[in-house]
This record gives structure tokens, C-alpha cells and sequence, in this order.
């Protein structure tokens, strides 16, 4: 179907089965219960995965076959926000404007970024990436402050010009009318589900965008972003020239950034610095690699990993945990609490940094490389029971390239 | 004139600072081959060690001064630093002024002690790893010590004098014949850059004249045939690896009178020292101290508002001085790969 196999038409089909019903599937527990704090199905977090994993899948283009360390991803998000609320500030709150123009200025951006930060390879790629992007998020704190409103954020006021704005058309962001907030609400005995405009908008383009990283992937431009992470010196000495293809994948990667960025803006019309500041462009490398660099569907995993465990552990606070303990004799509860406090509420950030570490030590394909291991392991006791591989598979290739 | 030497001045301690944490990156990367991108956090590390020496000089006892009463009448509890109890108040009062420079004592052993310890027990396991799982990892501790230290100490800076004796500022340009009050410099910043002087000079001469500093520098230019000469090379490594540590905590150290320190001010130096490695080149030690140098002076040129307007009107380039680091890398990037001081053929890729 589309030009996929049927292996990757099975896989689409299933990614676009889970948007469709993830409302249903992120909220399993009754409202009111003891375990509702666990659920996700509310339309914020929901957007948020979904951007994220465009983010995710963009990256991936660029780490996951090219092997191209990028620090600096978040500047293009940041872009991309800062376009789409200018749009909204000039044009109105349609979102399409917003979106169109913030994947252009992020593709010009990183074209610009790229065309530089590409003449070199390996840490010095990812020390310039690096560079670039706190530079960027320097500037828009300060020099910029006329575009980028500085430290408070940008965000559309009312005596912006907003040239297209019709009588009666909604004062919030808005895809022809129907606005990104609306949410429809089910009530199914116990159990509340929400299904909002903006998730759903965002997970089509999310089923867009992953179905043309499929055929990115696919494609021999895909094989060719292969080659370079494979063996980039071996690929010039037959004499192709590589920049070109490195290059498009940077501005792929930095447009699906950009997109990201826009319908981020598009779901609350905010824009700030700190969306461009180091950490988040740690966070889309940590989503990327604890998925799986180089798979297709490992990204959008790795993305709805973090952001669902970030929700649920910055709501921790030491009374759950005390309800949680409470079986526990009084001293050894208190113990346990004391022990998990650093990791959960404010210090979910030190519980990132730990299993950032992890995976990056112990897994290093990620979620899908621990599924295939686990999976390899109940089938091998089955098919050969001393452990040897009779059918001479090949060795996975390393993950990412020098 | 006087201005030109006074924004030398004001580029020398930042300079400092850059050139101290660029030559650790350096002495790691040329001996390890790994990027450290953890070592702003050590530097952070180090201008913490400050913050705790000086809180436990003054942890303090109440004791109640019999002499003196509050304004209800009762007697008052004054709280007195268990050091002034021991050492008598005036040397207690005095080694509680010193804390900061005291603190490099402190900081030296357990700098060494955080480099040994993550090197054996982290950064081995990845010599055969990409570079990018060595920036990976790094960048993972990184956020993990960054987060410890937040933990512990807030999210505020906390402001840690320097001496009284080196309080305040000197009219340095009376020294050098120009007129009172035109060149105003902070003692202590002068002591910042005589101490990075210091500690750079005593690096290199502990690599140039030691046997231990020559095995060092062999190594960096094959190791294997060292190892094959039957010299334990990576135990040398380790040992330049904590010492690298130790530079770059004995910047945080002395850095926190200048600037309160926080918990993530490591990472904004790491980012431009790692700007000054690649101006500098890889792997060159020289070039890492005067690319250090250098560009903190440039950027003190940058803010200095003649030159500032000129690119703001000519130029249409505001607040270049914010900037005006990451431009030179690019340019140097563009026409000299390999960096100021850089060997040819290292990392010109």
C-alpha cells in the first residue's frame, strides 16, 4: 500500500491504529480511582507525544542513518515556534499559515547551520551543533528581543495586527474554524475519554510524516544516508561526493524540527527561549536513542516513553510515595521514601540523566534492540538449546558511526 | 591606550577560566581519545568544593554571651564557628575569610579522587566505543551531576566571597604611568589570572620535565608502542585523567568570587570551551591555552561600546559581543580546519 511493503504497511497500519485510538488506550483506569494518576489520555499530553515524535522521527533521519551527532536539534523547534506565533500574530489564528511558514524558516535555518557545521565530522559536528544552538538561544534572549520578546515569550496580544482574522472567526488557534481545544468528551461508565482537535490534527501530520520517513528510509537516498554512516571515507574514495546527501538529511531533519516547533505553537501560542536551550536538544537524542536509532518506529516510542514517565514522575511527591510504602513497617517506609525522594517530583531530571546513561552503557539500540534480544532469547531455548546459530545470521551492524 | 589594556584586562579572567577548562578537555582528548562533555560539570564540582569547605568552616555552635543582652533582657545566644573555638577567634575569623583559597587544598585531592573514580569505573568502558557514545555518556553524567548538585545545595547561586584583603578593586594603571582612576581593576581577578597562570605553567612543566610527564607525552603520540615497551600507559592515562579533573575544579574553585556559582554554570563555560578547543585545535595543548586567552579578551574587545557600535551601524550586527566567539570558530572552521595550533592531519575531518 502507498508504495510500502507489507511489512511497513503492517507497521503503519499499526501506528495509525494507536493515534486513532490512543485516547481509549492511554486512559485504561476508571476516573476518581486509585490509578487514574496513571493515565495519559487527556488532550495535553497526548499532543505532546505525538510532537515529540515528529521531533523524534526528524532526528532519527538525520543520527538514525546518517549517524550525524546532532546537539543543537532544539534551535530549529525553537524556530519553528517562534515562525507560527509571528503568523498568528500577523495573519490570525488559522494554524496552516503558522505550520507552513515555521517548517520553511527551519529548513532555510538549517540549511544555513548545516552548510557549515557539515564540513566537519564526528564530536567536532556535534560541537558546532552545539555551539550554534546556544548561540541561537543566546540571541533570542537577547539581541533578538524585538523578535523574540526576550525572557517573557512570544505570544500574540490584542492589538496585534492579525491581517486576516474575520469577524467571527475564534480567538485560539484554529484549522478553519474548528479550533484545537475543542475536545469531545465520551463518558463510558467509570471512565472519561477525551478526544480533542488539535491531538487529532497533530497525529495525521504525525501519520504523514512517519509514513515519509518510511520512504525516506526506503528509498535510495536512504541507502545512500546508510553509506555515509556505514563508511564515509570509503563512499568518497569511490568518488561520490557525500555532502550533498548529509546535507539534505540536516534539512530534512531540521524541517521536521521546525514542524514540531509550529504545531507546538499552534496547540498553546507561546513561544520561548527555552525551547532552544541545550537540554531539550538533549532530551530529542535521549527519545531517539532510548527507541532505537536507525529503526523506524523506535523514536516515536522513545518519545512517548519520556514524555508519559516525565508526567507521571514529576507528579510523584512524598505523600504518594507514603501511600505507596504504607505496607511497609513505619522506619523502613520512611527509608524507602527518603531513598526515592531524589528521583521523582522536581529531580525527574536526575532519573533522566541515570537512564540516559543506562541505555547509552547496556542498551545501545534501545527499547526495539532489548524487545529483539528478549525475543531472541525465548526463541533460540526453543530452536537450538546450546545457544548456537545454526542459520549463520548476520551481526547486527553497529549503531551509530565515528 | 588606557582603553585598550583595560579591556585586555577585563578579557583576562574569563580568558582564564577558558583556558583552564579547554586544556583539561585537551590533556583528556589527547590522551584518551574521549570527549568529555562532563567536564563543565567538574568544573561546577570545583567551585562547589569551595561552597562546602566554607559552609562547614562556619558550621557554628549557640553559645550565650553572658556580657551582652537583647532588647528583652535576656542574655544573648551568639553563634560562634566551631574553627574560632578552636584556633581562637582572630586566626578562626581569618581562616574562614580564606575560605575560598583554602579550598584549593580541599578541592585538589577530591578533584583527583571524581576524575580517578569515573574514569575507572565510566570512561573505560568506552574506548572502543563510537565517539558518539563517549559524548553520550558524558553528556549523561553530565545532567546526573548537575542534578546531584541541585539536589543538594538549591537552585540558587550562592555567593562566596573572596578575602577581605583582595575585597575591592586597584587603580592598576598608576602601576604603568597613566593617569589615577583610569585603569580600575578587581584584586581578585588579577589573582584569578597570576593563579590560571600558575596552575597552566605547572601543568606543563609537569609534562615537560618529569620522567612521568615524558612517558605522558610519548603516549599521547603512540601509545601502543609505549605499552609495548612495557609501560603501564593507561595507569598513567587515569592519573592524567584525574588531574585534568583537578584543573578544571581548581577553576570552578577560584571562580566563585567572581561569580556566584550554580548548578548549571558548567555547562555554559563547557559549550565555549569547547568553542576554544576547536579555534585552538585538537589535541594541542598550547593551542588550547592561547586560543583560551584569546578569545576571552576578544570578547571583552566585542562589549567594548566603540567597537560594538561600529558592527551595530556598519555592520548591522548588535551585541556582538555575545556572538562574537562563535563567529571566530566558523571563520576559523571555514579556512583553517584543523585550528590555530593544531597538528596536520589530527581530526582535520
Amino acid at each position: 500500500m502507498f508504495g510500502l511493503n507489507s511489512k511497513d504497511t503492517r507497521l503503519l497500519l499499526i501506528v495509525a491504529a494507536l493515534c486513532l485510538f490512543a485516547p481509549f488506550l492511554l486512559n485504561p483506569f476508571p476516573e476518581g480511582s486509585e490509578l487514574a494518576q496513571f493515565n495519559a489520555g487527556y488532550p495535553d499530553l497526548m499532543q505532546r507525544f505525538v510532537i515529540f515524535g515528529i521531533f523524534a522521527i526528524g532526528f532519527n533521519i538525520l543520527f538514525g542513518l546518517t549517524g550525524y551527532l546532532s546537539f543543537g536539534h532544539a534551535a530549529f523547534l525553537g524556530v519553528g515556534s517562534y515562525s507560527a506565533v509571528w503568523m498568528f500574530k500577523l495573519l490570525g489564528y488559522n494554524v496552516l499559515p503558522g505550520i507552513v511558514l515555521s517548517v520553511i524558516v527551519a529548513g532555510l535555518f538549517s540549511l544555513l547551520i548545516g552548510f557549515i557545521s557539515l564540513r566537519r565530522s564526528g564530536i567536532y559536528f556535534s560541537i558546532l551543533t552545539l555551539a550554534f544552538a546556544q548561540m541561537s538561544f543566546a540571541m533570542a534572549y537577547s539581541v533578538l528581543t524585538p523578535i523574540t520578546n526576550g525572557e517573557t515569550g512570544l505570544q500574540v496580544y490584542t492589538d496585534d495586527p492579525q491581517f486576516l482574522m474575520g469577524a467571527n472567526s475564534p480567538n485560539v488557534p484554529h484549522l478553519f474554524g474548528l479550533q484545537m481545544n475543542a475536545t469531545y468528551k465520551m463518558e463510558l461508565g467509570a471512565w472519561l475519554f477525551q478526544f480533542n482537535a488539535g491531538y487529532y490534527l497533530c497525529a495525521i501530520i504525525m501519520l504523514v510524516m512517519f509514513y515519509l520517513a518510511v520512504r525516506i528510509f526506503r528509498s535510495p537516498f536512504g541507502i545512500m544516508l546508510r553509506a555515509v554512516k556505514t563508511n564515509q571515507n570509503r563512499m568518497n574514495f569511490t568518488g561520490l561526493n557525500s555532502r550533498p546527501y548529509t546535507l539534505a538529511a540536516f534539512v530534512i531533519s531540521g524541517m521536521y524540527a521546525g514542524l514540531a516547533g509550529g504545531l507546538m505553537a499552534s496547540m498553546d501560542p507561546l513561544a520561548g527561549a527555552e525551547r532552544m536551550q541545550w537540554t531539550a536538544s538533549g532530551e530529542v537524542v535521549l527519545m531517539t536513542i532510548l527507541g532505537g536509532a536507525g529503526t523506524l518506529i523506535g523514536p516515536v516510542l522513545g518519545a512517548g516513553f519520556i514524555k508519559y514517565f516525565e508526567n507521571i514522575f514529576s507528579k510523584i511527591n512524598d505523600s504518594v510515595l507514603h501511600g505507596w510504602f504504607a505496607f511497609l513497617p513505619d522506619g523502613l517506609e520512611d527509608f524507602v521514601v527518603a531513598i526515592l525522594h531524589p528521583f521523582v517530583g522536581k529531580g525527574w531530571h536526575l532519573t533522566l540523566g541515570i537512564l540516559f546513561m543506562l541505555v547509552v552503557i547496556f542498551l545501545p539500540g534501545g527499547l526495539i534492540e532489548g524487545g529483539q534480544r528478549v525475543a531472541r532469547l525465548f526463541r533460540r531455548k526453543k530452536q537450538t538449546p546450546d545457544g548456537k546459530d545454526p542459520e549463520h545470521h548476520p551481526k547486527p551492524a553497529p549503531h551509530v558511526a565515528e | 591606550m588606557d582603553a585598550i589594556l583595560l579591556q585586555i584586562l577585563n578579557g583576562l579572567d574569563k580568558g582564564s577560566a577558558y583556558a583552564l577548562i579547554a586544556l583539561g578537555l585537551t590533556l583528556i582528548f589527547g590522551t584518551l581519545g574521549v570527549v568529555n562533555f562532563a567536564h563543565g560539570a567538574l568544573f561546577m564540582i570545583g567551585a562547589f568544593c569551595a561552597v562546602t569547605l566554607n559552609k562547614i568552616l562556619t558550621l557554628s555552635r549557640e553559645i550565650v554571651d553572658e556580657t551582652r543582652t537583647d532588647f528583652l533582657g535576656n542574655p544573648l545566644k551568639v553563634k560562634v564557628p566551631y574553627v574560632e573555638g578552636w584556633f581562637g577567634p582572630e586566626l578562626g575569623a581569618a581562616i574562614i575569610d580564606w575560605s575560598v583559597p583554602l579550598a584549593i587544598l580541599f578541592a585538589i585531592p577530591v578533584m583527583i579522587a571524581i576524575g580517578y573514580v569515573m574514569e575507572r569505573g565510566l570512561i573505560k568502558h568506552f574506548y572502543k566505543r563510537p565517539h558518539a557514545d563517549q559524548i553520550l555518556v558524558t553528556f549523561g553524567l553530565a545532567i546526573v551531576l548537575q542534578e546531584v548538585i541541585k539536589y543538594f545545595y538549591g537552585a540558587n547561586p550562592i555567593p562566596t566571597g573572596a578575602p577581605d584583603a583582595f575585597r575591592g578593586s586597584f587603580d592598576f594603571g598608576v602601576l604603568l604611568g597613566f593617569d589615577p582612576n583610569v585603569i580600575i581593576y578587581p584584586y581578585w581577578r588579577l589573582v584569578y589570572f597570576v593563579f590560571a597562570a600558575i596552575v597552566i605553567g605547572a601543568v606543563f612543566a609537569f609534562l615537560q620535565f618529569t620522567t612521568f610527564g615524558m612517558v605522558v607525552r610519548a603516549g599521547m603520540a603512540d601509545r601502543e608502542t609505549v605499552g609495548l615497551l612495557g609501560i603501564n600507559i593507561d595507569r598513567r592515562f587515569t592519573i592524567m585523567f584525574g588531574i585534568a579533573a583537578a584543573v578544571a575544579g581548581l577553576a570552578g574553585v577560584m571562580y566563585t568570587p567572581i561569580n556566584s556559582p550554580n548548578y548549571h554554570m558548567g555547562m555554559d563555560f563547557l559549550v565555549l570551551s569547547f568553542v576554544v578547543v576547536v579555534v585552538g585545535g585538537m589535541g594541542s595543548l598550547p593551542g588550547a591555552v592561547a586560543a583560551g586567552f584569546l578569545l576571552g579578551v576578544l570578547e571583552s574587545f566585542a562589549s567594548y561600546s566603540p567597537i560594538k557600535n561600529f558592527f551595530e551601524t556598519y555592520l548591522f550586527l548588535p551585541s556582538i559581543d555575545q556572538i562574537i566567539i562563535y563567529l571566530v570558530a566558523i571563520i576559523i572552521l571555514l579556512t583553517r580546519p584543523r585550528g590555530l595550533m593544531g597538528r596536520k592531519g589530527v581530526m582535520e575531518d
